[in-house]
């Protein structure tokens, strides 16, 4: 085995931002305002580092799809452990568009073409709430996957996963290569040293196009924004706002 | 999704996303209050004068640490009047935010003075002023003259643990009988044989009551005053070192800040640091670097201050319109955040001259001397908007008007600014 892992590291809103609908209703307020790495990522991170370290893979890649900057979340990677990273370029309308399925479909052809052992996500994002990419990007390559992982352990090409799920806890046991999801409990990830942030300055972040990795990124989803409106201006200082999204063929989804 | 105990982390994540409003404002305080999208915008390294990208990893990595380990428990220590420095400064020694532009052959990191003053920026997110101060007492007042003079002996038994955080620091400077005449202090160490013998007393020792060490500035021969002193490293376990008393003070209650007595303390003469009668000249040089870095501190907190204040203001119904509509409100806001926009510019000014190597004595001591009072002013004003809740224990601000009154005085009062900025224009009466 190659003993790589690759792990997705999305650029979020920082948790912590009040979010704010833009006056259009077409989105939400993204100029000017905190980013930070993914929660979830954070934790997925940490868990390719500490593997690292207790010496059962050799090479940790940290992969974001995104403009510019999703270099700076690359580079927090590389200051938690992560050896190099790759830069997926995707910006403009197409960034706006960017869903789990165009994301899944680069980190496969990234899997393939680095030979990774695993995968390694977090569970969803705390922008869009998907929990759907680590499931698809296994799908596409018809490798097991291992989903909101609360523990982690290798043994010898098979990776033992405690899941969290409605029900408890279940452990499974799957081959390698694998897409595993980084839960909650999965581990507390560590605080980026200033050492290693000045060591990330000299680590490498290639630069690639999903055209180069064959991926093709047209959405099939219609995003429809609704803000705050009318009767529920009352409800204002609770900040709760509905977005819709409309699937063809006509599946909603409500996100709070 | 399903909250049981979660890490303590994504806790503050949930809690913050689906924050009711400040109808519960109190419960807001043990949170920390994290960056609003309107505040001055986060800059980007691309335009920034004086950051890279490297400086802003920095600060988020610092940011972590301050809401994680830092701000949650601040309300607690203020009311216990101290703060667990040796816990504190092991987690920012390991992360190596103590040794920043420390030499790295002792642990530190070797950069320039602008990733200090990233640092102390970042510092003034902690919810109150005494835990900064005391940081920037380790990383700035105790060890510079250390780093630069001391023999590779001493370096290795108290700078190296500084930075590392095993060992907590503190300045012997200031006494019962002087503070901004350093010149007049009375602390004696007489040679005797291979050791010094001190007697005297120090005050105002932030850090005093849990320090393992002290940099201590005491009168080592009769001499001119000015030539006679010398810095001393000394152990805060020797026999004859009496940590006096903690002293009441009105603000930076998490601070301990101790009056520490000397009754015949010996101490071997290589602790004295470089070159003794130096230890006067020693101390006057860090000074550019120290008041730089108590500007950049309290400038962050100023603007956090306004922006609590705008969020407050503009849920805070006064005749039924909220009270940041009221023109006094928004209109002194913007005064205060142009004055706090200035000062950002001189700060950034003289750090990018000092790293080039210039000497910013005087661009250094008119910042801090506006810091200080600008920290006055605006606690002030904004206090005043808060209104009956602005006079409460329950908020930031009645905090902040407490502790950011110190700054006029300590580390070199606004008089001694003054003095310092007229003898470089000349003004001062001729002898």
């Amino acid at each position: 085995m190659s003993g790589r892992v690759l792990v997705g590291v999305k650029r979020v809103i920082d948790y912590a931002v009040k979010i704010r609908v833009k006056p259009d209703n077409s989105g939400v307020v993204t100029d000017g305002v905190k980013h930070s790495m993914n929660p979830f990522c954070e934790i997925a991170v940490e868990e390719a580092v500490k593997l690292k370290e207790k010496k059962l893979i050799k090479e940790v890649v940290a992969v974001s799809c995104g403009p510019q900057q999703a270099q700076e979340t690359i580079r927090t990677a590389l200051a938690m452990g992560a050896d190099r990273g790759i830069h997926v370029e995707v910006t403009g309308k197409d960034y706006d568009t960017l869903g789990p399925l165009q994301v899944s479909k680069i980190l496969a052809a990234l899997a393939k073409k680095e030979e990774a052992q695993l995968v390694i996500l977090g569970k969803q994002a705390i922008d869009d709430d998907c929990n759907q990419t680590g499931q698809m990007t296994a799908a596409l390559l018809d490798w097991p996957q291992g989903t909101f992982a609360s523990e982690v352990a290798l043994e010898n090409d098979k990776v033992k996963v405690v899941r969290e799920i409605d029900g408890g806890l279940e452990t499974i046991k799957i081959s390698t290569p694998a897409v595993l999801t980084a839960d909650l409990r999965l581990n507390t990830p560590r605080y980026a040293t200033l050492p290693n942030i000045m060591k990330a300055k000299k680590k490498k972040i290639a630069n690639v196009k999903p055209a180069d990795l064959g991926v093709e990124l047209t959405s099939r989803m219609l995003g429809k924004y609704r803000g705050v409106t009318g009767k529920r201006k009352e409800r204002a200082t609770q900040q709760s706002r509905v977005e819709e999204w409309t699937i063809l063929p006509n599946i909603h989804r409500t996100i709070l | 999704m399903a909250l049981r105990e979660g890490s303590r982390r994504v806790q503050l994540l949930f809690r913050l996303r689906h924050l009711p409003q400040f109808s519960r404002f109190v419960g807001v305080r043990s949170v920390s209050e994290n960056v609003s999208s309107k505040s001055s915008a986060p800059e980007t390294a691309d335009d920034h004068l004086i950051y890279t990208p490297e400086h802003f990893a920095l600060k988020e990595a610092l940011r972590k640490i301050i809401d994680q380990e830092i701000n949650p428990f601040v309300d607690q220590w203020e009311a216990d009047g101290i703060f667990p420095a040796h816990k504190i400064f092991k987690i920012l020694g390991n992360a190596g935010f103590l040794g920043v532009n420390k030499p790295v052959e002792y642990g530190g990191l070797g950069l320039d003075f602008s990733y200090s003053v990233a640092v102390a920026e970042e510092l003034g997110n902690i919810r109150c002023g005494g835990i900064p101060m005391a940081i920037g007492v380790q990383t700035d007042m105790t060890t510079p003259a250390l780093a630069r003079f001391g023999s590779d002996e001493l370096k290795k038994e108290f700078l190296f643990p500084s930075v590392m955080g095993d060992k907590v620091a503190c300045l012997g400077v200031s006494e019962v009988g002087a503070g901004s005449d350093v010149s007049s202090i009375k602390t004696k160490a007489v040679r005797k044989g291979d050791e010094y013998v001190i007697n005297g007393g120090k005050m105002w020792t932030t850090n005093g009551t849990q320090a393992d060490w002290m940099c201590l500035l005491a009168n080592t021969s009769d001499g001119p005053p000015h030539r006679n002193k010398s810095l001393i490293c000394l152990p805060m376990n020797l026999p004859g070192v009496h940590v006096a008393r903690k002293i009441d003070k009105m603000g930076m209650w998490s601070s301990d800040t101790a009056e520490v007595f000397f009754d015949n303390v010996h101490v071997p003469c290589k602790n004295v640091i470089g070159e003794e009668g130096m230890g006067f000249t020693y101390q006057m040089l860090q000074f550019q670097e120290e008041r730089l870095w108590a500007v950049a501190n309290i400038l962050t907190t100023m603007e956090n201050i306004i922006q609590e204040t705008i969020q407050y203001t503009r849920q805070r119904k006064i005749f039924k319109l909220p009270v940041l509509y009221h023109q006094t409100v928004h209109f002194r806001l913007a005064e205060l955040q142009t004055e706090v926009e200035l000062l950002r510019s001189l700060l950034y000014r003289a750090t990018a001259l000092y790293i080039k190597g210039n000497d910013v004595t005087k661009l250094a001591s008119m910042a801090k001397l506006k810091g200080g009072r600008l920290a006055r002013e605006l606690s002030d004003s904004c206090l005043q908007f808060w209104g009956g809740m602005g006079f409460t224990s329950d908020v930031l601000v009645s905090r902040f008007y407490r502790d950011s009154r110190l700054l006029s005085i300590g580390a070199g009062a606004d008089e001694v600014m003054l003095g310092i900025i007229c003898k470089y224009m000349d003004t001062l009466p001729k002898k």
